[in-house]
């Protein structure tokens, strides 16, 4: 039986990656209203807007759910993250609201449609920022370069994240993002062009994520060196590798002979691998060097009644998210029923 | 701007931005449920058309307040990371079941707004009477922890440590039940006041309106039940506060001497230096009575409390007696509606009443913001009453002042697109005796 402490990080994890899958596709969506291009733009753009308007507030609330764990079972973690990273959280901050308010105003706006531009604009420049900044903050917490401040503390200390490796982190979470959506995408539509559209770009998004992936293992050298060591030199490490290449190459054939279910299912198991295995190899710090899950912990009596808050919570969450996606994922989307 | 000023009035004006919208996400809900409701009981097509107008302003509501509310969770840790790694463990509790309940919230929300054509209507009220739940509960759970703030619970000090933390303890704190009856109450309250007032001015207009009639009628129910019931919560949290938090309640009061008969001091000035409430009615007795059911009982003033320990006795009293006074104007308005409901044929037929409606359709909401003020700054000078001082809970990042004005700013422009979006909606309003709902209207 793993410790209190080490289930809740499994918890939060559990959660990351449901926000990731979810919300990440989300953000995705953004990016590729952004670079929505071609006779069909107009069309992409509408595909990404019905696609994730029902169920984008709910993915959202994962993020929240990370927060809320992390602040009651590891409550020192949080105070950590928060004070040195306070300006990339906040900018992440800026990138959440803009990109929620500027979506929903832009179906909500009556005024014509040159309005809709500009909100369509900013939620799309702010779906491209958002998942850099997240990157950006689990590349800082894992690279080994935060210590907890002292009694003076300059003002170079709350930089610390802005350095390439967070950076590159940053940009391979921005490119799992848009390759999540791109491949989702192409199971929202009957439309054979627009599935198309989104086809190229997912395989597109698969050739530069391995690039990415690449760049940050080369980047870690320097500026994560301990947790470099763990994905390099672990037992789990290298069939963990082998997995997520083998997932990321059978997304490639899958799209390539346009199985989206297949491609859907393996891309989704790629990105699970990557972020698994980044939880196994940051294990047991959350932040590198300074805290892990024990000595950030906790009392004993606030984690169990937390676990059981969350088995309860659970109970009516996973049936209720079940017929949310029920509702809206589980027909064809091209031909709704309408009444009237 | 000091530092600590700046995170005071950044979380101050990032809370009290959030709160119209958390408020409006938990009254309206049960507004669009209750017409739909309506609907399929009496199979009136103005009754559907109604819900989905409503449902529509809720839209881009629901979405603002879950993107501030975000920015809060990150907020506690980013002005307040002691207060949060000193206390997290003991008030993580609340927040988590939040979690779940604002799932629920965002879940049922997105069946509600974009499901019209996709379920069964039965189905479809379903959703909206779970948002209205959840959405309720996530408010009262937030305020759970905010009461544990006021009046900490379910640990014991050991060497200015906790320990011995028991959440449940910490959860259902002194405070928690009367303050978040109180906000629950104020929510149902200011919300229907609100829209009562916007379907009150249309009806100054288009007096025969079935749209406009329907709508307020339902606005003043659900405001006005709010509005009725908020002086007996008041009553009750007042209560609380006079036993657990006296210097608050002295502040409040505008209290600064100790003694038997208190007076209630209605209006008035307290004057920090001469330490008494100028220009106040002052009702022998009455405080003693409200506070403890005895008109000779001892209140404690300030005076019993060290200098340094006091909140900003001035805006807290002024805050309150505001509070106080528009909720009574609400609860009036609230039974002269149900008077004219009870003995006229239609509660939309006086322009007079509906002038009324229209003059106090912002109470709610201001009162909400002095209420808030008062709970907050009369917690002053601590974070955690009595144990933390917010002083000691302060971020150590330097220049907190370009945070404050980053997030004001972006507030400010939100407001401001938001009130432009409302007004265009309410603008679009269908006219006439006998609306006609467009045929299958897709509501996104």
């Amino acid at each position: 039986m793993p410790s209190l402490e080490t289930l809740l990080g499994g918890v939060m994890m559990v959660s990351l990656t449901f926000y990731v899958l979810l919300a990440g596709a989300d953000y995705g969506g953004g990016v590729w209203d952004l670079f929505a291009s071609g006779l069909r733009a107009k069309g992409q753009r509408e595909l990404i807007a019905k696609a994730i308007a029902p169920i984008w507030e709910a993915n959202h609330v994962w993020l929240i759910l990370v927060v809320v764990v992390l602040f009651t079972a590891f409550p020192q973690a949080y105070a950590l993250i928060s004070t040195s990273l306070h300006v990339a959280l906040l900018l992440l901050l800026l990138g959440i609201v803009l990109r929620g308010s500027a979506f929903i105003f832009r179906a909500n706006d009556a005024a014509p449609s040159q309005a809709h531009g500009r909100w369509g604009r900013i939620f799309a420049v702010a779906s491209l920022g958002t998942p850099i900044l997240l990157g950006v903050v689990v590349g800082a917490i894992s690279s080994g370069s935060i210590r907890a401040p002292g009694e003076h503390v300059e003002l170079a200390y709350f930089f610390i994240w802005v350095a390439p490796f967070p950076f590159a982190v940053g940009l391979f979470a921005l490119v799992l993002f848009a390759l999540l959506a791109a491949v989702y995408l192409t199971l929202e539509t009957d439309d054979a062009a627009l599935q198309d559209d989104f086809r190229r770009r997912a395989i597109a998004c698969e050739v530069v994520a391995a690039l990415v992936a690449l760049v940050v293992f080369l980047l870690s050298q320097q500026d994560a060196p301990a947790i470099r060591e763990r994905l390099a030199n672990s037992g789990w490490a290298w069939p963990l590798q082998f997995a997520t290449a083998l997932a990321a190459l059978s997304t490639l054939a899958a799209l390539w002979a346009r199985r989206f279910q297949l491609a859907r299912f393996c891309a989704a198991g790629q990105v699970v691998l990557i972020l698994w295995g980044w939880a196994l190899a940051q294990y047991p710090y959350l932040v590198r060097p300074e805290l892990t899950v024990h000595d950030s912990a906790a009392p004993q009596a606030t984690m169990r009644a937390l676990l059981w808050a969350l088995a309860v919570g659970v109970v009516v969450l996973f049936p209720s998210y079940w017929y949310l996606f029920h509702v809206f994922k589980g027909r064809t989307q091209s031909s709704p029923v309408r009444h009237g | 701007m000091s530092n600590l000023l700046a995170a005071r009035s950044q979380m101050a004006m990032s809370l009290a931005f959030h709160i119209v919208f958390a408020v409006v996400g938990m009254g309206m809900p049960l507004l669009m449920a209750l017409s739909e409701w309506r609907w399929l009981r009496g199979g009136e097509q103005v009754d559907l058309l109604l819900a989905k107008r409503w449902a529509k302003g809720t839209a881009v509501l629901f979405a603002v307040g879950a993107v501030s509310g975000t920015v809060l969770s990150f907020e506690l840790g980013l002005l307040w990371p002691k207060f949060m790694s000193w206390a997290g463990a003991i008030i993580g509790m609340p927040f988590s079941l939040e979690g779940f309940a604002f799932f629920a919230e965002a879940i049922f929300l997105g069946v509600y707004l974009y499901g019209w054509d996709r379920i069964s209507p039965r189905a479809h009220l379903t959703a909206g009477v779970l948002v209205a739940i959840s959405g309720a509960t996530s408010g009262m759970f937030v305020v759970f922890a905010n009461a544990w703030m006021n009046t900490p619970a379910g640990f014991i000090l050991q060497n200015g440590q906790p320990a011995d933390v028991r959440p449940m303890a910490a959860m259902f704190n002194p405070s928690a039940w009367p303050q978040s009856i109180h906000m629950l109450l104020a929510a149902y309250a200011a919300t229907g006041f609100v829209v009562a007032g916007i379907h009150a001015y249309a009806l100054l207009g288009d007096q025969h309106n079935l749209f406009h009639r329907r709508a307020l009628q339902l606005a003043l129910l659900v405001g006005g039940i709010g509005a009725v019931l908020q002086p007996l919560s008041g009553d009750f949290l007042g209560k609380a506060v006079a036993r657990h938090q006296p210097v608050k309640f002295a502040a409040t009061e505008g209290q600064f001497e100790s003694e038997t008969h208190a007076p209630l001091h209605i209006g008035g000035w307290p004057d920090t230096a001469q330490r008494r409430t100028r220009y106040a009615i002052e009702i022998p007795g009455l405080l003693s009575f409200l506070a403890y059911d005895d008109s000779s009982a001892v209140v404690r003033g300030l005076n019993e409390f060290p200098r340094d320990e006091w909140p900003p006795v001035a805006p807290v009293h002024v805050s309150f007696q505001i509070m106080v006074a528009l909720g009574f104007a609400m609860t009036l308005v609230a039974l002269w509606a149900a008077w004219r409901q009870w003995r006229s044929p239609s509660i939309a037929g006086s322009r007079v009443f509906l002038r009324a409606v229209v003059a106090s359709a912002p109470f709610g909401f201001i009162a909400i913001e002095a209420g808030w003020f008062v709970t907050e700054l009369g917690r002053q000078p601590w974070i955690i009453q009595g144990v933390m001082r917010t002083a000691d809970a302060v971020t150590p990042m330097p220049g907190l002042i370009v945070p404050f004005l980053t997030i004001t700013l972006l507030y400010l422009v939100l407001a401001a697109i938001v009130i432009m979006l409302l007004v265009r909606q309410v603008r679009e309003s269908p006219g006439g005796r006998e609306p006609q709902p467009r045929g299958g209207e897709v509501v996104h």
